[in-house]
C-alpha cells in the first residue's frame, strides 16, 4: 500500500473561551466615539453579557487551533454519501467577498441593487434550465427548507382547486427530512417500499395513489444510488388521480444534462446549491434550498420575485396566489453568488461532464470494493453507491467500526447507516473532484481494513487511535446534556 | 477544466475497470425516454479572469458604504467586522466541512458550536440555546410552533410590532397547520398593547420583539407578567442583536423561549442571506427545541470533547414526528457570531450597544431640533421612526443621488404611517454623515 | 447484542408483540419493556412517562423510549387507569437496561379487564416468535 494519508501530527490543546482571557483585555477596534453619552434609564439597561475578554491574538490562536481539529473537502476525500462533498472553488468564496455583494442591505431601492438583482434572475434561469421547469424561487434556506417549501406549493395547489387532499406518498429510502416536512404541512406520510431492484415500482405507487393523496416525494436519483427508473409511469399515475410529483433533487450531481427532471413528469423539486453547486457547507451551513417548478405551481411561488421590466429589475410582490414568505428576505444571497460563480465558471459542457465524472467514480468504486464489502444492490449506480458491512460482522465489526478506522488513514467516513432499507449501511459518494490516484488509495485502504477486520477485529473496535479525541460517551451526553458551560 | 481531474486515460482505464465503452453508457440504468436530447442552454464557461471582470460589473452597480450612507437597519444592520473575523471564517478546515456526524474529526466546529451556544444563552439570559437556525424569522416561525408543542395549545399571538417580514413567514408556516395567528395592536407610545390578551383563549405563545419594528424597547417584565397569567409562554424576539450588550437580556425579565435575528454579529448583510437563526430557551424545553444541539461529554480516556446530542427529537431519526424538519443549522454563522462576541468580549459588548443607542439618540435629537416630528416617545435602541413632510419622497430620491439612503418608508408595511421613516444608526455612521442628512433632509 | 437464545423472558410474565411485559400484581398490573426490546435499542437515555390518572386503551401509545440513535413508543399491553408511574425513571433511564424486569418498570395499571392477560403472549410463545422473526 502506498504511504498511508493519516498521520500524527502536534495538535495544540486549547481550553473554552471563557477559561481564558482576563478582564480588560479587548479583540476589536470600535469606531470612535464622536457624539456625547445619551441618557438610558436605568429601568432599561442591564449588566452586560458574561463574556471574556480577550486580546485579538487570544481570539486568533484560539479558532486556529480549533480548526485543526476538523477535517474538510480541504483536507481530503469526504466521500460522505448523499451530501456531495465536491471541491469549493476558491473563486467562488472571492466574488462572494465582493464589498457591493457582500455587504448591500436587503431594502435598498431598486435603483441602488441592480447587479444583485440581475444575478438572482440570472441564477434562476439558469436553474429552470437544468431541471427542465418553468419558473424557480431561490428564498428557501437549505434543502429542508425547500422541501417544505415544495410542500406548501402542493398545499396550495390543491387548496385553489377546492379540494384538500391528506396524504403524501414517501418511499422507504428517503431522507429523514421527506417525511418530516410532510407532516409540517399536515399531510400524512404513506410510506411505499423499493422492490428487490431497490428502486420504485410502478404496481406498489399504483396500489396506494388514491384521489386523497396530494402527491409523491421521489428522490431520483435514489438514496441507494439507483435511477428511479419507472419514473415516468409514476408520474403518470400520480397525475392521473390529480397528485403532483414533488423530487428530491439531493442527488442532481447525478445527472446534470442528462437528465431533465421536467421533462419525465416531475412538477416540483427542490435543489442544494451546498451540494451540486459547489458552494462550501460551512460545518453545516449556510446552505440554499432553490425550488424549481412546472407552470401549473409557478403562481404559488414565494414572493417577492425578481422580475425584468423595461430593461430594470425589480422585486415583484404581485402575486395574490403567493404562499407567502419562507425566510425574511429572498435567501441565502450568499451562497447564490457562489453557485453563480460555479455555473457560470463550468459552463453547460463540463457540468454534463461533472455529472459524468461523478458517476464514473461512484462505479469505479462500487466495482473495486465489491468482493471486499458487500454490495447489496449489484447493479450500474449513479453518483453514489451503498455498501453494507454484511461480510465483516462475521467477525463482529460493524460499519461504524470501520468508519472510526478510515480516520486513521485520513480519510472523511461515507455515510454510515443510511438509507435505512440497508442494514449497516455504508454510503460512498466520491464526487467528480476526486482523481483516480485517490480513488485508488481510498479502495486500498478499505482493502486493508477489511484485512484487519478478519485478523485483528480490535483494532477497529478501538479506532479511531490519530484523532484528537478517541470514540465519544454519547450515551452520557444524552442522559445528562450540558448544552452550555 | 481545472476543477476536473480526470485525464483521458485515467477515464479509459477506469471505464475499463467498470466495463462499460464511454461516459454516456455508464447511464444505462437511464431509460431512453429519460434522457436528455439537446444541450443545456446556459452561458459558455467563463475563464476564472472574465468571471472577476463580469462579477466585479454586477457588485459595482450597488448601493454600498463607504459611497452610500444606508440609513437603514429594520432587521439588516452594518455594523463594523474585524479583519481578524473575517480571516478566521475563512479557514477552510471550517469552510469545507459538513455537519460533525463524526465527532473524532470534527471538534473544531463541535467546541465552536459549543462556545456559540454558551454565548448566546449568556447573552439573553438563557439556559439553552440551539446551534442555530436559517433567520429569524423561521426562527420566530419554529419558536412558535415549538410552544405549541410544549403547551399542547393551538393558538399563538403576535405583536404587530413584530417585524412585518417575519410575521409573514409565521404566517405561511401555520397556514397548513390548523393553528392560529392572532395579531395584538400598538399603542401610541409604539409599545404592544396586551389588553386584548384577556379575550384570547387557548393561547400557546405571544410573541414580542424588543427593541420592536419600531426601535422602540417594550416591557418585557410587565408583558411576561400578562402572558403568564394567560397560561401562555413569552417568545421574546430581537432583530438587533448587540442591543442586548446594553439592555438588560429577555431572561432576566421573565422570557421563556428567546429567538432572533443573529446578523448583527459579525456577518455581513449579503443583501438578506445567509443570517443567524438564533433560538434559546429554559432548560425545562430543552427536549422540545428543533434543530441541532451539541453537548459536552468525554472520550474513551476521559478527555473531554463535543458531540451532537438529543438527537431523538430530529427528522433523521424521528422523521415525520421530529420537532422539525431542519437537517443542519447556519454553522458558519454561528461560527462568525462566536468569533465576534469573543473578539468583543463582555466590555466591548456593552461598549458597542451604548455607542449604538447614544449615536441614534444623537440624530434623534438633530432631527427634532430641526423641527421633524419624532413619532414615539417610548426609549428606542438604534433605531427610531420619524415624520417627513409630505411629499418627502422627492426629497428621498434627490438624496440616493447624493449617497444618502435616508431610511425606510414605512408605509408599506403599516399603510397608516405614510411620510414616517424609520431610521438607523449604528457605529460606522459618523457624527459627519448625521449632520449631513439633518442639512440634506432640511433643505 | 443478545442472540436468542441469551435473553431472559421470564415465566411469569405476559409479552406483547412490540415488546412490553405485564405482571398482574394484586389488582394492578406493571408494565414495562422486555430484555430483547432494551437489548436492541442499546443504552437508554430517556424515557416520557404518561401522567397518573390517565386512562387508555390497550394498544394506545402511553410512553416513549429513547436510546442514543433509536426511539420507540410503548404500546399498553392492558386497558385502563395509570395508577403509577416509575419516577426513578427521570433520572436513572439507565435502569429500564440494567433491570428490565425490576427497578426498571414502566408504568403501573388499574386494569379494566383482567381477562385481557390472555390475550398476550407467554414467555415460550415470544421467544418462539423471536426465533421466527430471525
Amino acid at each position: 500500500m502506498k504511504e498511508p494519508l493519516g498521520t500524527t501530527g502536534l495538535l495544540l490543546n486549547e481550553p473554552l473561551l471563557w477559561e481564558k482571557g482576563k478582564k480588560g483585555r479587548r479583540g476589536f477596534s470600535l469606531p470612535p466615539r464622536d457624539i456625547e453619552p445619551a441618557h438610558l434609564d436605568k429601568e432599561f439597561t442591564g449588566e452586560g453579557p458574561d463574556f471574556p475578554d480577550l486580546s485579538e491574538m487570544d481570539v486568533v490562536r484560539h479558532y486556529t487551533r480549533l480548526s485543526q481539529w476538523n477535517f474538510g473537502v480541504d483536507t481530503g476525500m469526504y466521500p460522505l454519501g448523499s451530501c456531495t462533498m465536491k471541491y469549493n472553488p476558491k473563486t467562488n468564496e472571492r466574488q462572494a467577498g465582493l464589498s457591493g455583494l457582500s455587504t448591500a442591505h436587503p431594502l435598498l431601492p431598486a435603483s441602488l441593487s441592480q447587479g444583485v438583482l440581475k444575478l438572482m434572475f440570472e441564477l434562476g434561469k439558469h436553474l429552470s434550465e437544468i431541471t427542465g421547469m418553468d419558473a424557480t424561487t431561490l428564498q428557501p434556506a437549505a434543502g429542508a427548507h425547500g422541501e417544505l417549501t415544495g410542500m406548501l406549493l402542493i398545499h396550495a395547489f390543491h387548496k385553489s382547486k377546492g379540494t384538500q387532499r391528506s396524504k403524501i406518498i414517501v418511499p422507504d429510502t428517503a431522507h429523514g427530512t421527506n417525511p418530516a416536512s410532510v407532516a409540517l404541512c399536515g399531510y400524512k406520510p404513506v410510506p411505499v417500499n423499493s422492490d428487490e431492484k431497490g428502486i420504485l415500482s410502478l404496481a406498489a405507487i399504483s396500489q396506494v395513489m388514491d384521489e386523497d393523496t396530494a402527491g409523491i416525494m421521489i428522490t431520483n436519483p435514489n438514496t441507494l444510488g439507483l435511477f428511479e427508473e419507472n419514473i415516468r409511469g409514476i408520474a403518470q399515475t400520480v397525475h392521473s388521480k390529480g397528485g403532483l410529483v414533488y423530487c428530491d433533487g439531493a442527488n442532481l450531481n447525478a445527472v446534470m444534462g442528462v437528465v431533465k427532471m421536467g421533462d419525465i413528469g416531475v412538477d416540483v423539486m427542490h435543489l442544494n446549491l451546498h451540494k451540486t453547486f459547489s458552494t462550501p457547507h460551512g460545518g453545516g451551513g449556510p446552505g440554499s434550498g432553490p425550488v424549481c417548478v412546472k407552470n401549473s405551481l409557478e403562481p404559488f411561488l414565494p414572493v417577492p420575485r425578481v422580475e425584468k421590466r423595461d430593461g430594470q429589475y425589480v422585486l415583484s410582490e404581485d402575486y395574490p396566489e403567493s404562499v407567502g414568505k419562507v425566510l425574511a428576505f429572498y435567501g441565502n444571497f450568499g451562497v447564490m453568488v457562489k453557485a453563480y460563480s460555479y455555473i457560470l465558471s463550468m459552463g453547460p459542457e463540463n457540468l454534463k461532464r461533472a455529472s459524468q465524472l461523478a458517476v464514473l467514480n461512484a462505479n469505479y468504486i462500487k466495482e473495486k470494493l465489491k468482493g471486499t464489502l458487500h454490495l447489496p444492490y449489484d447493479r450500474p449506480c449513479m453518483h453514489e453507491c451503498v455498501f453494507s458491512d454484511k461480510y465483516q460482522m462475521a467477525n463482529k465489526v460493524a460499519t461504524l467500526d470501520m468508519a472510526k478506522r478510515l480516520m486513521d488513514y485520513g480519510f472523511h467516513p461515507p455515510t454510515v447507516y443510511f438509507p435505512l432499507v440497508v442494514h449497516g449501511a455504508i454510503m460512498v459518494e466520491p464526487t467528480e473532484t476526486e482523481c483516480k490516484e485517490d480513488l485508488d488509495q481510498f479502495i486500498e485502504t478499505f482493502e486493508v481494513i477489511a484485512k484487519e477486520a478478519r485478523e485483528d477485529p480490535d483494532l477497529l473496535h478501538e479506532a479511531p487511535r490519530k484523532c484528537k479525541v478517541r470514540r465519544l460517551d454519547e450515551t452520557t451526553a444524552a442522559r445528562k446534556p450540558c448544552l452550555a458551560g | 477544466m481545472h476543477l476536473l481531474p480526470h485525464t483521458d486515460e485515467d477515464i479509459a482505464s477506469m471505464l475499463e475497470a467498470v466495463g462499460v465503452k464511454d461516459l454516456d453508457a455508464l447511464f444505462s440504468t437511464v431509460p431512453e425516454d429519460c434522457r436528455l436530447k439537446g444541450k443545456l442552454d446556459l452561458p459558455k464557461a467563463l475563464s476564472e479572469w472574465e468571471l472577476n471582470h463580469h462579477m466585479e460589473a454586477l457588485s459595482s452597480t450597488m448601493g454600498v458604504s463607504p459611497a452610500y450612507k444606508v440609513f437603514i437597519g429594520a432587521g439588516s444592520y452594518e455594523h463594523f467586522i474585524p479583519a481578524s473575523v473575517s480571516y478566521l471564517l475563512g479557514r477552510s478546515e471550517f469552510v469545507t466541512s459538513y455537519t460533525p456526524y463524526q465527532p473524532e474529526m470534527s471538534q473544531g466546529t463541535l467546541q465552536a458550536i459549543y462556545e456559540y451556544q454558551t454565548l448566546i444563552a449568556r447573552l439573553l439570559g438563557m439556559e439553552v440555546a440551539t446551534a442555530s437556525h436559517y433567520d429569524g424569522a423561521a426562527a420566530l416561525a419554529e419558536s412558535l410552533l415549538m410552544a405549541i408543542r410544549a403547551t399542547k395549545r393551538t393558538k399563538v399571538a403576535v405583536s404587530g410590532l413584530v417585524h412585518p417580514l417575519y410575521r409573514r413567514v409565521v404566517q405561511t408556516y401555520f397556514e397548513p397547520t390548523g393553528y392560529e395567528v392572532l395579531e395584538l395592536p400598538y399603542l401610541k407610545e409604539g409599545v404592544t398593547e396586551l389588553a386584548a390578551l384577556r379575550e384570547m383563549d387557548d393561547l400557546a405563545a405571544v410573541a414580542i420583539q424588543s427593541p420592536n419594528f419600531f426601535g422602540c424597547i417594550e416591557d418585557l417584565e410587565g408583558t411576561a407578567q400578562a402572558v403568564h397569567d394567560t397560561g401562555a409562554l413569552l417568545v421574546a424576539g430581537f432583530t438587533e442583536a448587540v442591543a442586548y450588550g446594553l439592555l438588560k437580556n429577555p431572561g432576566s425579565q421573565g422570557a421563556d423561549i428567546v429567538c432572533g435575528e443573529g446578523q448583527s454579529l459579525g456577518i455581513p448583510r449579503s443583501f438578506g442571506g445567509p443570517g443567524l437563526g438564533v433560538l434559546a430557551s429554559r432548560q425545562k424545553f430543552m427536549r422540545s427545541l428543533p434543530g441541532r444541539l451539541v453537548g459536552q461529554t468525554k472520550d474513551l480516556d476521559g478527555k473531554r470533547g463535543f458531540v451532537l446530542t438529543l438527537a431523538t427529537r430530529e427528522q433523521h431519526i424521528r422523521r415525520e414526528k421530529a420537532t422539525s424538519n431542519i437537517c443542519t443549522n447556519n454553522s458558519l454563522c454561528a461560527l462568525a457570531a462566536a468569533m465576534y462576541m469573543a473578539s468583543l468580549g463582555g466590555t466591548g459588548m456593552r461598549e458597542l450597544g451604548a455607542l449604538n443607542h447614544d449615536k441614534a439618540e444623537y440624530l434623534k435629537g438633530e432631527l427634532k431640533s430641526a423641527g421633524f416630528g419624532i413619532t414615539f416617545d417610548r426609549p428606542t435602541f438604534n433605531e427610531f421612526v420619524v415624520e417627513f413632510p409630505p411629499g418627502f419622497e422627492v426629497t428621498y430620491n434627490h438624496l440616493l443621488e447624493k449617497g444618502i439612503v435616508a431610511g425606510l418608508s414605512l408605509a408599506p408595511y403599516y399603510p397608516e404611517l405614510a411620510n414616517h421613516y424609520l431610521m438607523c444608526v449604528t457605529e460606522i455612521i459618523s457624527r459627519e454623515d448625521m449632520d449631513t442628512l439633518v442639512r440634506e433632509v432640511k433643505s | 447484542m443478545k442472540e436468542i437464545n441469551e435473553l431472559i423472558l421470564p415465566d411469569d410474565l405476559r409479552y406483547a408483540v412490540d415488546h412490553e411485559w405485564a405482571r398482574v400484581e394484586g389488582d394492578r398490573v406493571r408494565v414495562g419493556l422486555d430484555d430483547y426490546a432494551q437489548d436492541q435499542l442499546g443504552d437508554i437515555v430517556f424515557v416520557e412517562l404518561p401522567q397518573p390518572g390517565e386512562t387508555l386503551e390497550r394498544g394506545q401509545e402511553f410512553a416513549t423510549v429513547e436510546s442514543v440513535k433509536a426511539v420507540v413508543e410503548c404500546y399498553l399491553p392492558v386497558s385502563g387507569e395509570i395508577v403509577a408511574v416509575n419516577k426513578q425513571l427521570e433520572d436513572s433511564p439507565e435502569l429500564m437496561n440494567e433491570s428490565s424486569y425490576g427497578d426498571g418498570w414502566m408504568v403501573e395499571v388499574n386494569p379494566k379487564d383482567l381477562s385481557e392477560m390472555d390475550d398476550l403472549m407467554t414467555s415460550a410463545e415470544n421467544l418462539e416468535r423471536l426465533k421466527g422473526a430471525e
